[in-house]
């Protein structure tokens, strides 16, 4: 089952289960444009698979109101870049309605907003704006980097009855692997990808596969890289991370969003304060994505520069 | 079909604009001094920051709400305590709200711009112009999703409609034929300037019959004419033939909020609107002033109990600033 198919199945089940989850958004109906929402208007009609206009402010403010009336709605916006068309409703509006109204309604809201690095899609299309929903009092964060976690972080993130912005990363999709149904997950929670000796590499969505080949090219230098899949940016595991950071004594967040102020400052921070392990981020340059390829590249991170950076980590002792 | 606008119709009709009237007049003394940025203290107010007054605004909400069923659903503005009043939220915990006391419709939490009261349908005031209409649309599917006749019946100003989410959630809510009835409440000011300098053409209902949602553009200063465009407009609404727009041209008696003297308005003009006051209207209309009088006596004494109860009231507790935040990840305040 790959990625894509992962979050349909899991969007099918807590459909079946719970008449009020709805599906809101454009071209769900013909199954959205990367296939994940596949057969759902066929199985669940047009009245719980709603097609809408390119109504970015309307979908995601719709949302809060369906919420807050009763319904729990997945909003599908295509790509992360435009969710800033609903950036009013989705920070002013579903992060805050709960606490501004004392509690009287809440909302259960699963915002699908796909993130990251887009081949040849250019500046609008290709950011990774995580940080700036983690900054967000009110909001959930995830980023799933596999078939299984998309299928199982997507029905907690329903379960959790607050609002979540679940970044599923844009060139996943096709990504084929085991989805057990019955295995868990709990938002929260990181898993450790690969184990390790030598540097921790604290990572989430495309970057963990990035970071699982850097983590072959360190070994192959005799350096032992620990991945470790944050999955929820927030909340985020700070003690699977302090666990193994204690353990290796070295740290690199490595992430595809602009390093500038991106959440690997968080961790970053987090570890300064609490530890005295080596830390060091590696993200995107503060430039937009640019369109040819070598300017694009300039913006991936890859795996080589993930362990270069880790190898270079490694040659400092341990404190 | 049409209801009959009685006597008794027409009196609970004043009533409800007293109601506001008397809440709003108590408000806005309540907050003087509580906007820092018109150069005001903030010590000596017991509503603090921005007030918005619906003074002289009441027609619409009481014209309009009296229609509505506590089974409807209501998303209102900045400019909300009419409305909320109109739909039936309790003046004492509205009071409470407006002075931040843990008894108040929202736990102190939100304020006059936030109030709300889930439990008569009155989903939120909002401080962003134009955000209830994308909300008022979700609900409206909510509805549509429980089957029944039940509306939700949508507040925004003049200003909204040169935002996005007016013609967004417009053409939306016509597209899905949704139950939704939406007001706009034209009072002529957007913050402080003239609606009429900022908008191009004739304004909210031409857009809205442009778009495809036809409408009524009614008199919001007499509470009778916007009754019965409401009720004609509520059995299309009701009947599921989507959804309808009633224009209703008001005035805004106060400034922007309550501090604001509102200077950059022409004298002899504001002089002539305040002539058309809705209460006044209404009285002359209705005649028997010794009844009037005493409703309007019995509303401020309302008032009066409510202002008593929300200076007695306590504040909340400081840890309340972390309930109802999130529960994945509550307690995880600072990383």
């Amino acid at each position: 089952m790959n990625y894509a198919q992962a979050a349909c199945a899991a969007l099918e089940d807590a459909m079946r289960r719970d008449a009020r989850v709805v599906v809101v958004g454009e071209d769900v109906g013909r199954g959205g444009i990367f296939g994940q929402y596949r057969g759902l208007q066929q199985a669940f009609g047009a009245a719980r698979v709603i097609d809408t206009p390119i109504s970015e402010a309307t979908i995601l403010g719709a949302a809060v109101g369906m919420a807050l009336a009763g319904l729990q709605p997945v909003v599908e916006m295509r790509v992360v870049d435009f969710a800033l068309c609903a950036i009013d409703e989705l920070v002013n509006q579903a992060a805050k309605a709960r606490y501004m109204f004392g509690g009287q309604g809440r909302v259960a809201m699963l915002a699908r907003l796909p993130n990251g690095l887009w081949s040849g899609s250019a500046a609008q299309h290709s950011q990774s704006l995580e940080a700036w929903f983690a900054h967000v009092p009110g909001l959930v964060v995830v980023a799933p980097a596999t078939p299984q976690d998309n299928y199982g972080l997507l029905a907690a993130s329903l379960a959790c009855g607050d609002p979540v912005v679940y970044l599923e990363h844009k060139e996943l999709w096709g990504l084929e692997g085991e989805v057990e149904p019955a295995q868990p997950a709990r938002l929260g929670e990181a898993e450790i990808a690969r184990p390790g000796r030598d540097v921790s590499v604290v990572t989430w969505s495309r970057t963990r596969h990035a970071a699982l080949e850097a983590a072959e090219i360190a070994a192959a230098r005799g350096v032992s890289l620990e991945v470790i899949d944050l999955r929820t940016i927030w909340p985020w595991d700070r003690d699977a991370v302090l666990t193994s950071a204690a353990r290796t004594g070295r740290v690199l967040v490595a992430h595809e969003a602009v390093q500038v102020a991106g959440f690997g400052a968080e961790i970053a921070a987090t570890l300064a304060e609490h530890t005295d392990v080596r830390v060091r981020r590696l993200g995107a340059p503060r430039i937009p994505v640019g369109y040819a390829t070598p300017l694009e590249d300039e913006s991936r991170v890859t795996p080589q520069a993930i362990a270069a950076a880790a190898l270079d980590l490694a040659r400092h002792p341990r404190r | 079909m049409d209801e009959v606008l009685d006597s008794g119709r027409a009196l609970a009709l004043y009533r409800t604009m007293a109601r506001i009237r008397a809440f709003e007049d108590a408000a806005e003394e309540a907050s003087k001094g509580g906007v820092a940025a018109f150069g005001a203290s903030l010590s000596a107010a017991m509503v603090r920051g921005p007030l918005h007054l619906s003074t002289g605004q009441e027609a619409v909400a009481a014209g309009v709400c009296a229609h509505l069923r506590k089974s409807d659903l209501l998303t209102s503005t900045h400019r909300g305590h009419g409305h909320t009043i109109a739909k039936g939220a309790a003046l004492e915990r509205m009071m409470c709200e407006l002075f931040g006391r843990a008894s108040g419709t929202n736990g102190g939490k939100g304020g006059s711009m936030h109030i709300a009261d889930f439990s008569v349908g009155m989903l939120g005031a909002n401080g962003v112009v134009a955000a209830g209409i994308p909300i008022a649309v979700g609900a409206a599917h909510a509805l549509r999703a429980r089957g029944g006749s039940d509306v939700v019946t949508c507040f925004f100003g003049d200003g909204a409609i040169n935002r996005g989410p007016f013609l967004e959630g417009l053409n939306w809510a016509a597209v899905h034929a949704l139950p939704i009835l939406f007001v706009c409440e034209d009072n002529r000011w957007a913050a402080t300037t003239a609606a009429e300098s900022i908008t191009a053409g004739a304004g909210a209902l031409a857009r809205s019959i442009a778009i495809g949602v036809p409408g009524t553009q009614v008199d919001g200063n007499d509470v009778f004419a916007v009754w019965q465009a409401t009720a004609k407009l509520l059995v299309d609404v009701r009947s599921g033939a989507g959804p309808r727009l009633l224009h209703a041209i008001t005035y805004r008696v106060k400034g922007h909020v309550s501090v604001d003297v509102a200077a950059y308005r022409d004298v002899a003009k504001h002089d002539k609107a305040l002539e058309r006051d809705p209460l006044v209207l209404a009285a002359q209309r209705i005649g028997a002033p010794e009844q009037l009088q005493a409703i309007g006596r019995e509303a401020r004494g309302e008032v009066a109990a409510a202002l008593a109860a929300a200076h007695a009231a306590p504040w909340p507790e400081p840890r309340a600033a972390y309930t109802d935040v999130q529960d994945t990840g509550a307690g995880r305040w600072r990383g």
